[in-house]
């Protein structure tokens, strides 16, 4: 037994119909207690699936999974029944982009969170009211005693957000999973659903892991980064080492096309193509098509990962050439 | 083929120092109708008195968060949606007097942030790229559209013959760029056409966009959330709130100096992209307010942090505050409105 919260072995992920999509391939990844993960990539890469299959939500007749996940010990892949329904929601939630998703139209906001403490902590229907009354006070809701009986589709899309998260937060999970709560937002209400976010992290002490395509968002959230391509996490670290020291070049073609401080009319480094189609398994790097450092040795097999400091790992075979920016 | 066998360019009438575009007083109201009988129960205020003007050979960004309006604003200077009040005026010629609305869409083309949806599913990409040469009466309709695909980053060997779902986001961005410019335009209103691409997609489209409009002489509209993406395409960049201007300024200058106190938030809303220097405090809070019912007076008092009693009861005009064409409407730049801290903070 570990003291880790989450550990990810060799997840593998596969979904057959008319084409198999190999959406994820020999994923391993771990998280401590309390620690902030982003999860970074661009569309498709796998991020949301990584999620769904740490919450058991892909279907199961479509989708063929390996590998190994791990909460607390415990092996979620062989979940099932009573104990898979008691984990989700439990022990680990999830807030999404779309609040529509987690939130049911019929009913007020605060039968709902009642409805879930009820059903996971065993307690009373007033006492499950109180503890949504608190939560939405957590959450800043402005007069959370109104707000308690309000309709989702009352409320405004950055309050409706604040919603979810005192949904996904009312059990006191130890993991959160978030897929891009602030995407969809307005600037001045990302920034504040952020904040909120971290504030609660740390008052509840909760893991978590956030889905974003936005580096500006992994830096105000997490204190560790994990870039994914193709199914793959390509390389992870701190966030500082990360945005300061990016060693794959997938990572650093992202800093650069982020635009940040780039100069007007100056030519962007734009990473050349587009992402793979992922209908093979990889069989070597994935980035050779688009990487200007790429040559035989990296079409000839999968490339090496390259620790060059504890819990820092880079999937590339020029990890120790490559020099850091600026 | 050259710029000048794929582009059929409208002859500049006014000269390079009469402004391409110019909308006075844009006005728009949306009614949102409800029950049984359909009657109209309110009106979105979607756009406001909206003016500016578009210089030739420059990019205008438009910056704002969803639902301030700059959509509707596009929409309306391309004569797509009818405008309640206002005047536009496209090169010297205003719409309804010496300019028609045919010749303002020949003149003015759109790309949209949805790039599936702008593009007919049944037609090949050359045909749709040839489609507004072909309507437009141009000459050699399917070469032009295969040059321009060329142009565009699109193998014509490879691409002519695919229909829209069998590309990528990116690809067909790049279907829908060339197809605006087969009608040959002199300003493309681009809204949020890069919004919807992957970060290192959205690069390659930008660097095809400088070019273009170098290569064709081509006048921009940028519609934008991203500010670091308007930062890097912009001349001039206006910033809407509630479907009102607030300021307009040289890109340099408004990253010098957010003169409007929304500005200032939605720029303070960036990320910092520094670990070592997170944002620590959200530089508003709430959301902001519906367009249905607006506050009276400046639209941003509800939210900012300046606002005094004038400005729940009156409107601050646009006015000049600085001598690079900088304005601003807010009662803090104006010496005389009779604000309590006007002309104190910078
Ligand atoms: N149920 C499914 N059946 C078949 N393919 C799927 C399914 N769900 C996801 N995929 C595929 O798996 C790959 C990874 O998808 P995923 O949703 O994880 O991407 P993502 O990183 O979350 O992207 P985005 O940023 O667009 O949300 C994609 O190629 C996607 O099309
Ligand atoms: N066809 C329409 N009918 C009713 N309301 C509309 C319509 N189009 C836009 N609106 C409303 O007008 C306002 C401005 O919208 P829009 O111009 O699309 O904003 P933006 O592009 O800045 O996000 C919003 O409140 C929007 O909901
Ligand atoms: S392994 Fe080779 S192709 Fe892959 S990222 Fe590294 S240098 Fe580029
Ligand atoms: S006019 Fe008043 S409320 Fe409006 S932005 Fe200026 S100080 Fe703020
Ligand atoms: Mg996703
Ligand atoms: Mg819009």
């Amino acid at each position: 037994m570990t003291d880790k919260l989450l550990e990810i072995d060799h997840l593998t992920v596969r979904f057959k119909g008319a084409r198999t999509i190999h959406a994820i391939n020999d994923l391993s990844l771990s998280l401590g207690e309390g620690e902030t993960l982003a999860l970074l990539g661009e569309s498709g890469s796998g991020k949301s699936v990584t999620l769904k299959a740490l919450l058991r939500l892909l279907p199961p007749k479509r989708t063929e999974i390996e590998g190994d996940i791990r909460v607390g010990g415990t092996d979620i892949l062989r979940l099932s029944g009573r104990s898979l329904q008691r984990y989700r929601g439990g022990d680990v939630s999830m807030v999404f982009q779309e609040p529509a998703l987690a939130l049911d139209p019929v009913y007020t906001v605060g039968a709902q969170i009642a409805e879930t403490v009820m059903r996971h902590k065993g307690v009373s229907r007033s006492e499950a009211m109180e503890v949504a009354l608190d939560m939405l006070k957590r959450v800043k809701i402005p007069s959370p005693e109104r707000r308690l009986q309000n309709y989702p589709h009352e409320l405004s899309g950055g309050m409706r957000q604040r919603v979810m998260i005192a949904l996904a937060l009312a059990c006191r999970p130890r993991l959160l999973l978030a897929d891009e709560p602030t995407t969809a937002l307005d600037a001045t209400v990302q920034i504040q659903i952020l904040l909120l976010l971290r504030e609660l992290q740390k008052e509840f002490g909760m893991g978590v892991i956030f889905v974003t395509h936005d580096i500006g968002v992994a830096v105000e959230i997490s204190e560790r980064i994990a870039v994914m391509y193709a199914g793959q996490i390509v390389e992870e670290g701190t966030t500082r080492e990360i945005i300061k020291d990016p060693r794959h070049p997938y990572t650093r073609g992202l800093l650069a096309a982020n635009l940040h401080d780039v100069a007007r009319g100056e030519r962007l480094a734009a990473i050349p193509g587009a992402p793979p189609a992922l209908e093979t398994r990889p069989a070597s790097c994935s980035f050779a098509p688009r990487c200007a450092l790429a040559g035989p040795d990296c079409r000839a097999g999968l490339p090496p990962v390259v620790t060059p400091a504890p819990r820092r790992r880079v999937a590339c075979l020029r990890a120790d050439e490559a020099v850091p920016a600026e | 083929m050259s710029a000048t066998e794929l582009y059929d360019r409208l002859p500049d009438r006014g000269g390079p120092a009469q402004p391409l575009l110019t909308v006075r007083g844009l006005k728009k109201y949306f009614p949102i109708r409800g029950g049984i009988l359909g009657r109209t129960r309110a009106m979105v205020q979607a756009v406001d008195g909206v003016s500016f003007e578009v210089r030739k050979g420059e990019t205008l960004g438009i910056v704002g968060e969803s639902g301030c309006g700059k959509s509707t604003t596009a929409r309306l200077a391309v004569g797509l949606i009818d405008r309640d009040e206002g005047d536009i005026i496209f090169d010297g010629d205003a719409l309804g007097d010496t300019l028609s609305l045919r010749e303002l869409r020949r003149g003015i083309q759109m790309v949209f942030q949805d790039s599936y949806a702008s593009l007919n599913p049944r037609l090949t990409i050359e045909e749709s790229v040839a489609f507004g040469a072909r309507v437009q009466g141009l000459s050699d309709p399917m070469g032009r559209a295969h040059g321009l695909l060329a142009r565009v980053g699109l193998d014509p060997a490879r691409f002519a013959q695919r229909y829209p779902h069998e590309l990528s986001g990116g690809q067909r961005q790049r279907v829908n760029i060339a197809r605006a410019l087969a009608m040959s335009p002199r300003l493309v209103v681009l809204d949020e056409a890069v919004s919807a691409l992957d970060k290192s997609v959205e690069a390659q489209v930008l660097n095809l966009l400088s070019d273009l409009r170098a290569e064709f002489g081509l006048t921009y509209i940028f519609i934008s959330h991203d500010l670091n993406v308007v930062r890097y395409i912009s001349d001039r960049v206006l910033v809407m709130y509630l479907g009102e201007v607030v300021e307009v300024a040289p890109v340099a200058a408004i990253w010098a100096r957010q003169a409007h106190p929304y500005t200032r938030s939605l720029f303070s809303a960036m990320p910092s992209m520094d670990p070592d220097n997170r944002t620590e405090e959200p530089p508003l809070t709430g959301d902001p307010p519906n367009p249905i019912d607006p506050p009276e007076g400046c639209r941003f008092h509800t939210r900012c942090p300046f606002a005094a009693t004038l400005c729940g009861r009156k409107a601050p005009q646009l006015r000049k505050i600085g001598a690079d064409g900088h304005l601003a409407a807010c009662h803090l730049h104006d010496p005389t409105s009779g604000h309590p801290k006007a002309g104190k903070i910078a």
